[in-house]
């Protein structure tokens, strides 16, 4: 069953590219696209002292990658006006009084403002402007630093979202492939034939997944080489630890596309459902772009039984935090009860009826 | 249990796809060694009476036993027992013809010693030597369907059931086909082959002639050809032939098209042959010569399906 499997994914030459180049670009497209790296905010700037120190200050926003200055103001009212034209999302008021301040006090303060409509956006563009201010030379820091940013030093969200994308890109995959090889037979009438023969469902299952496991460790090697060497996110944790874990979850992504595949007899059917329920929980509700403690109560409780929230979690802290198994018994288990689960109700789902 | 020299036994066999009876109350007794056709027109119930027997499909009531086993208690039992073609081209036509074999023969778990040997078999069955890395969607469709059938007989089961396995082949690949079902047929291994084609009837040892779900007529191409059609049969040569056939409506007891011809079954209290032609010349049509003929298999499955409505409209 393996073996002819194998064969016929090797006999489609497209499908076969189409499963390895897909996860290759998935992995540009998310970890460009999604990158919540937001560059060039629009900035007014609004210097009331205009000095030599007042500059040097304005200076590092105009050097930053992160902002740039949309409009230079010459009143406070210009701010609101500005922002009500969507010309800028935040604003740098230095006051007239900086310098002086300065001299006297060693402290002295400037205001930030930003348009909260977007609150993600606004989140991050704050983040950086405390960090350009922690690292003007110039000046002492007016703005304390938020613990968040302990494991990510750069405060790049790259190496935040990377591992994330491997999870989406394996969930996605791996949940399609699979949700295709059942519906694929009864589609072409191969399945009556096959249900009349003696094989028994187990052997359909193991059969059926071995050759997409194997291509799931592949995708997965192409993510971890791609997150490493090409977006530079540190690797911190075991490879051991990452094996065991990926093959869990490659297990659960496997199962749900067979399920799929089992109840649904249409491909297009089938791949339609999978996309469903690997894409939106994945990506919404995995912590991947959003994280888990700041949505509302009730979607929290749903994200415990979304499956790639646990394996996000994992391979952050197998990146980031250069987590073991041990510091991880928590998702890693409940991916496990998961992985336990599916292939049991896999194991069962697939009768060898017509009715 | 059933007796021992029956391959296959149906009592009361229905199935019910919601408001819709497919098989209805069907009976079937087939001895080992027997090449029965299951002959009627599409929508019969053929497929769904062989998937039945196969394990395929849940009976909605009635039973059936298959090789001696159950087929609801122990469909695996009986899948071990039979070879099944079904309706739906069903080899995998992005592998090669090795490939193929190679597969069924390890799905049908034949050992591994004994496989050459049938894969061999099965090669020269289909008439394949020398193209067995061919890839099987390139091969024409008689081959795919002896191809088909090579497979389904890998692990020699004593009972093949066949869903209209010459459907859409040309004539020639399908006279070869049949050779080959009578090469099987005198091994010993019983056949159940659905088809529509009334030609193919006469090669069976019996027929099970099935219409609405249920078994209509069961016998020998002979026996069901002396079936008495109540009354005389004649052929009608005239035209139009559509317009014939509503215009002896209620005058005779059967009439129907037959090729370029009407053939039509007498009534032995109403018209004879002359006034026949009588009749449609009044109405216009143009005869040709009236003759006596003897039925064809054709003649008793037209009277036999139709007496079949007959009785639905009754009952």
């Amino acid at each position: 069953m393996a073996y002819k499997e194998t064969l016929q994914i090797r006999r489609d030459p497209r499908s076969l590219a189409i499963a390895l180049l897909m996860p290759l670009m998935q992995m540009l497209m998310l970890g460009y696209g999604v990158s919540l790296d937001i560059k060039h905010v629009p900035l007014c700037l609004y210097d009331q002292e205009n000095s030599q120190n007042s500059r040097l200050l304005a200076d590092d926003f105009v050097s930053s990658k992160w902002f740039s200055v949309s409009r230079v103001l010459t009143s406070e009212e210009g701010i609101r006006d500005a922002m009500d034209r969507g010309e800028c999302v935040a604003a740098l008021v230095i006051p007239s009084n900086f310098s002086r301040r300065l001299a006297m006090t060693k402290r002295a303060s400037v205001q930030a403002i930003f348009d909260a409509t977007d609150v993600n956006t606004t989140n991050i563009a704050l983040g950086y402007a405390q960090g350009i201010m922690a690292r003007t030379s110039t000046l002492p820091s007016t703005v304390d630093f938020e613990p968040g940013t302990w494991f990510n030093e750069t405060l790049d969200s790259r190496n935040f979202i990377i591992p994330g994308v491997i999870a989406v890109i394996l969930a996605l995959v791996g949940a399609q492939l699979t949700s295709l090889t059942i519906s694929r037979e009864w589609e072409r009438g191969t399945m009556e034939q096959l249900i009349s023969t003696p094989i028994s469902a187990s052997e359909v299952l193991v059969g059926k997944l071995i050759p997409y496991v194997a291509i799931g460790f592949i995708n997965a090697g192409f993510c971890l080489v791609s997150a490493v060497y090409w977006f530079g996110v540190p690797f911190r944790g075991s490879m051991g630890t990452l094996f065991v874990t990926t093959s869990l979850f490659i297990v659960v992504v496997l199962g749900i596309g067979y399920l799929i595949s089992v109840r649904v007899r249409s491909q297009l059917g089938a791949s339609q459902i999978a996309l469903l329920v690997t894409m939106l929980p994945t990506t919404l509700l995995s912590g991947y772009t959003f994280p888990i403690d700041q949505m509302p109560q009730a979607i929290q409780a749903i994200s415990l039984v979304v499956y790639p929230r646990y394996f996000v979690t994992i391979l952050r802290a197998i990146f980031l935090k250069g987590s073991g198994l041990d510091d991880l018994w928590m998702p890693v288990s409940g991916l496990a009860i998961y992985a336990i689960v599916i292939v049991w109700l896999a194991s069962t789902a697939f009768r060898k009826r017509l009715d | 249990m059933s007796g021992e020299s029956k391959a296959i036994v149906a009592q009361g066999l229905s199935k019910r796809f919601q408001s819709f009876l497919a098989v209805d109350n069907l009976d079937l007794e087939i001895a080992k060694g027997e090449v029965v056709g299951f002959i009627g027109p599409n929508g019969a119930g053929k497929s769904t009476t062989l998937r039945m027997l196969c394990g395929l499909l849940r009976p909605s009531s009635g039973k059936a036993h298959v090789a001696g086993y159950d087929v609801e208690k122990d469909p695996e039992a009986v899948r071990e027992h039979i070879g099944y073609m079904s309706q739906k081209f069903s080899l995998y036509n992005d592998l090669t013809v090795r490939e193929n074999l190679r597969f069924f023969g390890g799905i049908y778990r034949v050992p591994k010693k004994e496989f050459a040997g049938r894969m061999n078999f099965a090669v020269s069955m289909a008439g394949l030597e020398g193209r067995e890395d061919m890839l099987v969607h390139t091969l024409a469709g008689g081959w795919k369907q002896r191809l088909a059938l090579g497979c389904a007989i890998l692990h020699r089961p004593p009972i093949l059931f066949l869903d209209e396995p010459t459907s859409g082949v040309e004539p020639e690949a399908r006279r070869r086909f049949w050779d080959l079902i009578h090469d099987l047929a005198s091994d010993g291994v019983t056949i159940l082959v659905s088809t529509h084609y009334m030609d193919e009837a006469e090669y069976c040892n019996r027929i099970a002639l099935i219409n609405r779900g249920r078994l209509v007529a069961m016998g020998s191409p002979g026996e069901l050809r002396l079936r008495d059609l109540g009354g005389k049969l004649v052929e009608i040569a005239c035209s139009p032939l559509g317009a014939a056939v509503n215009a002896l409506a209620g005058s005779v007891i059967e009439a129907a098209i037959f090729g370029d011809r009407l053939h039509a079954v007498l009534d032995p209290n109403g018209p004879d042959g002359e006034e026949i032609r009588k009749l449609l010349e009044e109405k216009g049509m143009n005869v040709g010569a009236i003759r006596m003929v003897s039925p064809s298999l054709e003649d008793v499955f037209v009277r036999l399906v139709s007496g079949g409505k007959e009785e639905r409209v009754l009952s």
